[in-house]
């Protein structure tokens, strides 16, 4: 017998779907040795999900397992039936989830939700469970475990719904825990802080971890070891430092280039073919507004409060000239996106004024804002490309929608040639024009929403977190297209974002918000470089950067 | 929590005002003058008009309905034409069998359908779940005189496994009392079944595609924990909704199943009276059913508030 604690050995999963058996898995092999932490890397679709599903048997029941063996400690985890199986989940094997809190029980208490796994599997009384629960709220390092104990997952943080679900996961001491994108969607300072928790926990308890992720950067600060996978197989498996080095597979390859770090270019992020069209632009040279010109973009001391509660934004003033992209980043709840609902007019603001080219809009209530003439000007691109298109339009009918409504326009020749115009300069093939928002991928989604945002040709579009559902290729396609719209048709871009590597991309200038109110601002290359606040910094240092070798986990 | 009832409670009073108005307007906005039909066929005009100042049918509107108000405020329902006993004797006599009849068959209706929702949707896809769908399409498809006159000539005629049709008050006895509800509750209940097992069935199968579901499974919690702990408490909210929802319909229903059955109750009393144009008994029947329902609306409500945390008002 090897000392591999697990074995997976030619994996094959399939779905049964309506369009016949689709294979997600394709022949995966890997091992985990005890303790050891090992990164599986990949793109949406690879399998990389699946592969951990069907380690922990919780594949959908439209999921099987076609071929290969699972050894857990010398046992194959796919032919366990009924109490054997039940003795492996949540005490041999753990798992924790992306988007946590709905991965905990909604209305259930988190104690009770900590008691019912120790429960499950350890002869002990209801209290003794609660004890129990109580010192794994603590081993999380939740503060005031006693309190917390009655509190259900809507009154916690997402960050703080994670540490649940560790404690969860780890309340019967797993030999293996595997982490399917447990950070994704948390906060970069939240994502640091639950990552080197995990990894403190991992190694204080000899505890295997697989951390599944797309973010190459992540693995590669916490992990030794990292599996690449690409439709299904693995594609590459080396040390990390091997990886950004010198990728083998051409897989490997794109996906370090496409992601950000602290020095990538724009550029750098462009597909070859797209390259030379890319540098012509690039070579035009930004129109120097003249000297005089009011700004396009004027805010003066905004502010917002939600019914009694304290205020969300206050005392938020800026300026953007023409052209300009500004990013404006902070940690959720810094009030980002509420800014740029009050900027877009789609939420009022209690104080300030908000002015356009010269016109105030601050105090044109939000919903009358639609029968501005403004309305054209300021567009919006939202956070979920999935979630803002309407299931029922198809991307045509998304695009002409602000065309009638705000254009005029009628249906007819003139109509489809805008609409086509439009789909071409986001690079969305015509013939997908007919297609439902469900019969479109991610990235094809994203370029539905920035067409219908751009179609009537706005001055300032404002970005909230555009490419945070996306992979990283896509995100680099759709980050380039969005530099090239700026440069092309002189659009000004306010991008909300918490991925500071991409704001330091994209943007010229980077406004740093906390708690409502402005920490620094300045030009994005030298407000990173160079940060000037504590809160800052502890931002950009929370950022997985490639460059640094993994973290060496404690005690090892 | 006690203050959000009161609040609740406070807030259903001009509901039941503008109930009351509408029940009072039913003298007016039906057809037929009721002096005329109070005296019969028989009556000279002079002995109308006797009936009609006697009753203060001749005063106006508004001050006919504050009298009436007044009355109903002093518990005072009026007094019927046909029977001249007062109302709320009437309808406190016909009490009893209607309410047994109706908590029978929210109780059966609840044991039956929740379970069966639960395993269709655990079992999604399977002969079980469609045998079960199959028969609430039944369930919905059929009138409840049907459904009722079907079980009496099977269960009680051919079989004589239970009475025919009457009803024992609880006070003869548990059950004389039940034996002579089964019936009419299963008949009655049948498209209440239908509607709450497809409803459970719906609402589990959403909260059972849900993250939580998969992370009760990760902890090797075993099906019954993961389906009644986890899953139906998180699908109650619908399902409470439409058993809340099923009583105006069981109130609907238990009219016709007192006459398949006989059972001297108020669905009875309602038809009666509606055929003898007693206004004052009708007045009083659906003012009492609208606050049933008004009363049911606020249980549902305070029941959210005890299921879901995250329901606040």
């Amino acid at each position: 017998m090897s000392e591999d604690l697990l074995r997976i050995d030619n994996l094959h999963v399939a779905f049964s779907t309506r369009r016949g058996m689709v294979e997600a898995v394709r022949g995966v092999t890997l091992t985990v040795k005890a303790g050891e932490m090992l990164g599986l890397v990949g793109e949406s679709g690879s399998g990389k999900s699946v592969t951990g599903f069907a380690t922990t048997r919780l594949l959908d029941a439209a999921g099987r397992v076609t071929g290969g063996r699972i050894l857990f400690r010398g046992q194959d985890v796919t032919k366990l039936r009924g109490d054997d199986l039940r003795q492996l989940q949540g005490a041999a094997m753990s798992m924790i989830f992306q988007n946590p809190r709905a991965a905990l029980n909604p209305i259930r208490a988190i104690g009770l939700q900590i008691a019912d796994a120790i429960l499950t599997h350890k002869r002990i009384s209801k209290e003794a469970a609660r004890a129990e629960a109580l010192d794994l709220l603590r081993a999380v390092q939740i503060r005031d475990p006693e309190a917390r104990m009655n509190a259900y997952p809507h009154e916690l943080s997402g960050g703080m719904c994670q540490r649940v679900m560790i404690a969860i996961a780890i309340s019967c001491n797993p030999a293996l825990l595997i982490a399917d994108e447990p950070t994704t969607g948390l906060d970069v300072t939240t994502q640091k802080v639950v990552m080197d928790l995990l990894a403190d926990i991992a190694a204080a308890r000899g505890m295997a971890t697989i951390l599944i992720t797309h973010d190459l950067g992540l693995a590669a600060r916490y992990c030794r070891r990292i599996a690449v996978m690409e439709r299904g197989r693995i594609v590459e498996e080396a040390s990390p430092g091997a990886l950004f080095s010198a990728p083998q597979h051409a897989y490997t390859r794109r996906l370090v280039a496409a992601s950000p770090t602290a020095t990538s270019r724009i550029e750098d992020l462009v597909t070859e073919e797209e390259r030379e069209r890319y540098t012509a632009v690039l070579g035009k040279p930004r129109p120097v507004p003249a000297h005089g010109t009011p700004p396009l973009l004027e805010v003066r001391k905004l502010a917002k409060r939600f019914d009694q509660g304290s205020a969300a934004v206050a005392d938020f003033s800026m300026t953007m000239s023409g052209g300009e992209s500004v990013g404006l980043v902070g940690e959720s709840g810094s009030g980002k996106s509420t800014t740029s609902r009050m900027i877009c007019r789609l939420i009022d603001p209690s104080e300030g004024d908000i002015v356009f080219d010269g016109q105030s809009i601050g105090h044109v209530a939000s919903r009358d804002f639609h029968r501005s003439p403004l309305r054209k000007d300021i567009q919006m691109v939202f956070q979920d490309p999935n979630e803002s298109l309407n299931p029922r339009f198809t991307a045509f009918d998304c695009i002409a929608h602000p065309l009638t409504r705000l254009d005029g326009m009628r249906a007819g020749e003139a109509l489809r040639k805008r609409v086509e115009e439009c789909a071409e300069r986001v690079g969305l093939p015509l013939d997908l024009l007919p297609r439902f928002p469900h019969q479109l991928s991610g990235g094809q989604k994203a370029r539905v929403g920035i067409a219908r945002a751009i179609a009537c040709r706005p001055r300032l579009l404002v970005l909230d977190e555009p490419t945070a559902a996306l992979d990283v290729s896509v995100q680099a396609v759709v980050l380039q297209l969005l530099d090239r719209l700026r440069r092309e048709n002189d659009i000004a871009l306010l991008f909300v974002s918490h991925d500071l590597n991409v704001v330091r991309m994209l943007c010229d200038r980077t406004i740093v918000l906390r708690n409502g109110g402005i920490v620094e601002q300045g030009e994005s290359r030298a407000l990173f470089d160079n940060p000037k606040t504590d809160y800052t910094r502890k931002l950009v240092e929370a950022i997985p950067h490639i460059e640094t070798g993994p973290k060496l986990a404690a005690a090892l | 929590m006690l203050s959000y009832i009161l609040r609740r409670v406070v807030a259903t009073l001009p509901v039941m005002a503008i109930v009351a108005l509408f029940v009072f307007s039913l003298l007016y906005i039906a057809p037929g003058d009721p002096a005329v039909v109070i005296a019969g066929d028989q009556a000279s005009p002079e002995d109308v008009e006797r009936i009609r100042q006697s009753l203060g049918l001749n005063r106006p509107f508004l001050v006919q309905f504050g009298s009436w108000v007044w009355r109903i405020l002093h518990g005072d329902l009026g007094t019927s034409i046909f029977t001249n006993l007062p109302v709320s004797a009437m309808i406190g006599q016909r009490l009893g069998p209607t309410l047994s009849l109706m908590i029978v068959t929210l109780l059966l209706t609840i044991v039956v359908a929740v379970p069966l929702g639960v395993v269709a949707a655990w079992k999604a896809g399977s002969l079980i779940d469609r045998v079960i769908m199959g028969f609430a399409v039944f369930g919905f498809s059929l009138p409840v005189f049907v459904v009722g006159y079907m079980l009496a000539y099977i269960f009680a005629l051919e079989l004589e496994w239970l009475p025919v049709q009457g009803y024992t008050p609880l006070s003869s006895g548990f059950w004389p009392w039940l034996e002579n509800l089964i019936l009419p509750a299963v008949a009655l209940g049948c498209v209440y079944i239908a509607l709450v097992a497809r409803i459970t069935r719906a609402a589990m199968l959403e909260v059972l595609q849900q993250d939580y579901i998969r992370t009760a499974k990760a902890k090797g919690l075993g099906q019954g924990g993961i389906l009644f702990i986890h899953a139906l408490k998180n699908a109650a909210v619908p399902i409470v909704t439409v058993i809340g929802i099923g009583i105006a319909l069981l109130i609907g229903g238990a009219v016709v199943t007192e006459s398949v059955f006989a059972i001297p109750g108020l669905g009875r009393l309602t038809i009666d009276a509606i055929l003898r144009r007693d206004y004052p008994v009708i007045q009083g029947i659906v003012l009492l059913f609208s606050f049933v329902y008004v009363l049911v609306n606020l249980m549902i409500d305070v029941v959210y508030t005890l299921v879901d945390p995250r329901i606040r008002y």
